[in-house]
């Protein structure tokens, strides 16, 4: 097949005791290895429980339409923060901004539905024109015929200069979000992108400092089109405290960072795994708009969403006890071929393409879906348009973790 | 079966011959009219499926499920005639239907 779930990863995953199958292992996922876990587990045990791993005893779920019943019953399955929030690693309790992804109705659904209308599709044309320019500029900067690194050059370089148009934030500076990114969402430790707490702390306050700046300016200023400009003007959100406003505006980066920059490396990655999709989409461009939800499914770019169980609750026969921690693999379940057909093949012209998990579903939905649909878009267009023939030279190095499915690099060249 | 009206944002229109039982989501959807994502497939959890129902046929529709209100209070410009159409059943008593579906879905 066309993950590089080895014959010999295959089986000896297939003769493992079922009760040791612990697919949240983070080198699994760097290794690309994960693959066969969750085939079997699917096949098997589709609600499985691990009684230890280093996150701590959890539940997987791994088929689509389980995924779908957690994700919709947050009245069972809390996102709360102080429950451990929604990534398998609990979050530290002293976590400084509040972000309405991590918490429960009604207080969530009161600060999304501020956000929700401001990336909302009618407002993203506004910012459609900016970012296609700068795209431009980025794929026509690139060297022919020579080995670069597209994680560097194009995914990191474009997803950042679209956040800082999305805020309208000084582009010499523009780093800067990509660095609070990182920043917001990393654990500290030696050896990490920052050593201690405190230094993080530090970090996210000189964050916290700059957008209050911002805000400033726009808010004294007539309406613009950027993000930034829409909250301190809307009639609905003008009046958020300022811990709110870098709560939300943290998420938005955080949402849109990783997420959207290993689309931008997946996609062609996938299209290097299975040329004759792409030389469909060259003789007939408007395949973009089912391909590029196709990119999304088939990446995956976070492995999962957690939740926590706030009562007692049967799923797929298994009962779940108030307290659990339950992993809803959105990874397995974009690979469920009971609801998506030759689910592990890449197919650009599939019939539903938005049928997938990526974005998750119920309340806590992707908000930037569109938006980062829109980015996505937007780029291939203007590779089509030029018609750039990209050679992948390696396999990607991947990320070491289970809840970011990315890469950290990507040889590629552009042929003359 | 009712024949349903789908009006684009930009004013252009489909009609569409729909089966009793099935929702007004699946019916667009099957037909191709455009302007109607359906992401979830029905299960009340993307809301790319929102119509704007005419004043005439409010009344014969009816009111949100929780559920749908929920999911509608995240959506850009919700309106008082606002539904998810994944939660509205086809049946005779819709024969004429007129919905619009606004400008984008998110
Ligand atoms: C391909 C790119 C992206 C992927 C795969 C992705 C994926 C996700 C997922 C899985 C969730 C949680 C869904 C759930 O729990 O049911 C989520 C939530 C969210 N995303 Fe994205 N995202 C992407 C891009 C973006 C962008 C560009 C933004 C910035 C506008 C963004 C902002 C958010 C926010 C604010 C939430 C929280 C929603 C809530 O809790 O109500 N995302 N995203
Ligand atoms: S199709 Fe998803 S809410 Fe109607």
């Amino acid at each position: 097949m066309n993950h590089v779930s080895t014959m010999s990863n295959r089986e000896s995953v297939w003769s493992l005791p079922l009760d040791l199958v612990s697919p949240a292992d983070p080198q699994l996922f760097k290794d690309n290895a994960h693959w066969a876990y969750f085939e079997r587990l699917r096949q098997e045990d589709p609600v499985h429980y691990t009684a230890d791993s280093e996150f701590g005893p959890y539940w997987s779920v791994t088929k689509y339409k389980d995924i779908m019943a957690v994700d919709t019953n947050h009245k069972v399955f809390s996102s709360l923060s102080t429950l451990g929030g929604i990534s398998i690693r609990d979050q530290r309790a002293d976590f400084p901004l509040p972000m309405f992804i991590a918490m429960d109705p009604p207080l969530h659904d009161e600060q999304r539905k501020v956000v929700s209308p401001i990336v909302a599709p009618g407002n993203l044309a506004i910012l459609e024109h900016t970012i296609r320019e700068r795209a431009i500029a980025i794929l026509d900067s690139l060297p022919r015929g020579e080995e670069f690194d597209w994680v560097d050059r194009v995914s990191i370089e474009l997803t950042t200069q679209m956040l800082a148009t999305l805020f309208d934030f000084p582009f010499h500076d523009r780093r800067k979000l990509t660095r609070w990114s990182d920043v917001a969402t990393t654990v500290a430790g030696p050896g990490g992108l920052v050593e201690t707490e405190e230094q993080r702390q530090q970090e996210l306050r000189e964050c916290a400092g700059y957008f209050m700046n911002l805000w400033n300016q726009r808010v004294n200023a007539p309406p613009t089109g950027d993000l930034i400009s829409m909250l301190a003007h809307g009639e609905s959100t003008r009046n958020m405290t300022p811990q709110e406003f870098l709560g939300n505006l943290i998420l938005l980066i955080v949402g849109g960072n990783d997420t959207t920059r290993n689309s931008l490396t997946g996609g062609l990655y996938a299209f290097s795994k299975f040329p004759e999709q792409y030389q469909k989409l060259r003789a007939n461009h408007d395949l973009l708009d089912s391909a590029i939800p196709e990119i999304i499914r088939w990446q995956t770019p976070l492995a999962h969403m957690r939740r926590t169980a706030v009562a007692d609750t049967v799923l797929g026969g298994k009962h779940i006890k108030a307290g659990d921690k339950v992993i809803m693999w959105y990874v397995s379940g974009n690979r469920d071929s009971e609801v998506i057909e030759r689910a592990d093949e890449f197919i650009i012209d599939r019939a539903r393409p938005r049928q997938h998990l990526s974005f998750g579903f119920g309340i806590h939905r992707c908000v930037g879906n569109r938006l980062a649909e829109m980015q996505l878009r937007i780029v291939w267009e203007e590779i089509l348009k030029r018609d750039l023939d990209i050679e992948v030279l390696a396999e990607p190095e991947r990320v070491l973790s289970t809840f970011i499915k990315g890469y950290l690099n990507m040889p590629v060249r552009i042929r003359n | 079966m009712a024949k349903i009206t789908f009006i684009e944002h930009n004013g252009t229109s489909h009609v569409v011959e729909a089966e009793n039982g099935v929702s007004v989501m699946r019916a667009a959807v099957d037909h191709n009219v455009p302007g109607i994502d359906g992401d979830c497939g029905g299960e009340c959890a993307c809301a790319t499926c929102h119509v704007y129902v005419e004043a005439a046929w409010q009344g014969v529709v009816g009111g949100r499920t929780e559920t749908e209100e929920t999911m509608l209070s995240f959506a850009a410009a919700t309106q008082d005639n606002s539904r998810l159409c994944c939660q509205i059943t086809v049946s005779d008593a819709l024969d004429g239907l007129v919905v619009h579906t606004p400008d984008g879905q998110h």
